[in-house]
């Protein structure tokens, strides 16, 4: 039922090509904001240093830890792009695309649990 | 999207995947070795490598997104045509300018 209302929608491989997108579009709003916060360094290190202090607060860190998803999903998904336009055809093209979910999730988490483990009890 | 900014949209992916292998293993190293931003000036001031290779990556992730956006706004929102090519060429130009910024800001000795 709900299968035949979402159509193409709830195809695998149109959910990739989404993910692609919105995963695009969110790296390029938060590109101006990670150049901002870098550039602090003209200003010194220590304003620089400041900043790095303020990005291990829990929420921040999980913050990071969704963009370093984004930056994997989006990665993969445009090498799985890059490999159906230029090389020859292969079957398994959702499996590959979930691989790449996969992937993210777990450099994500891997991500995440080392900052929960530098944060200690 | 016409060929064009095709070639350059893939161009760039093609150039930024190895980076962008090597920026994620720079962001797990420098969050868990808990590097401060004097660990990190030192290691990045007066480094031509690390102005090379992050001066090639911006430039690349700015014409990457620019047509991204370009073709997402084309696609989703009222802009459409040249009024989404300009909205593409402003990003682009701010992310650039931006990301030499930041680039410099660490890279300068």
């Amino acid at each position: 039922m709900i299968a035949r209302r979402l159509g193409y929608r709830g195809e695998a491989l149109w959910l990739a090509a989404l993910v692609h997108r919105l995963s695009g579009i969110a790296l390029a709003l938060f590109l101006p904001f990670h150049f901002l916060a870098l550039g602090l360094a003209i200003e010194g290190e220590a304003r620089l240093d400041g900043f790095l202090r303020w990005t291990e607060r829990p929420v921040v860190e999980l913050a990071e830890s969704v963009l370093v998803f984004l930056l994997a999903v989006h990665l993969l998904g445009g090498l799985r792009l890059l490999l159906i336009e230029n090389f020859a055809w292969r079957d398994g093209q959702k499996r590959l695309a979930l691989l790449a979910a996969a992937i993210s999730c777990v450099v994500a988490f891997a991500f995440l649990a080392d900052a929960l483990l530098r944060a200690g009890p | 999207m016409n060929v064009r900014l095709y070639l350059w949209q893939r161009g760039t992916a093609a150039v930024m995947a190895p980076m962008i292998l090597v920026h994620l293993a720079v962001i797990f190293y420098a969050t868990h070795r808990g590097l401060t931003a004097a660990d990190i000036l030192a290691r990045t001031r007066g480094s031509v490598a690390w102005a090379l290779f992050y001066g090639i990556f911006v430039l690349a992730a700015a014409i990457h997104a620019a047509i991204g956006v370009r073709n997402v706004l084309d696609e989703w929102s009222p802009l459409k045509g040249r009024r989404a090519g300009l909205a593409a060429i402003g990003l682009g130009t701010v992310l650039l300018l931006l990301g030499w910024r930041a680039v410099a800001a660490v890279v300068a000795p």
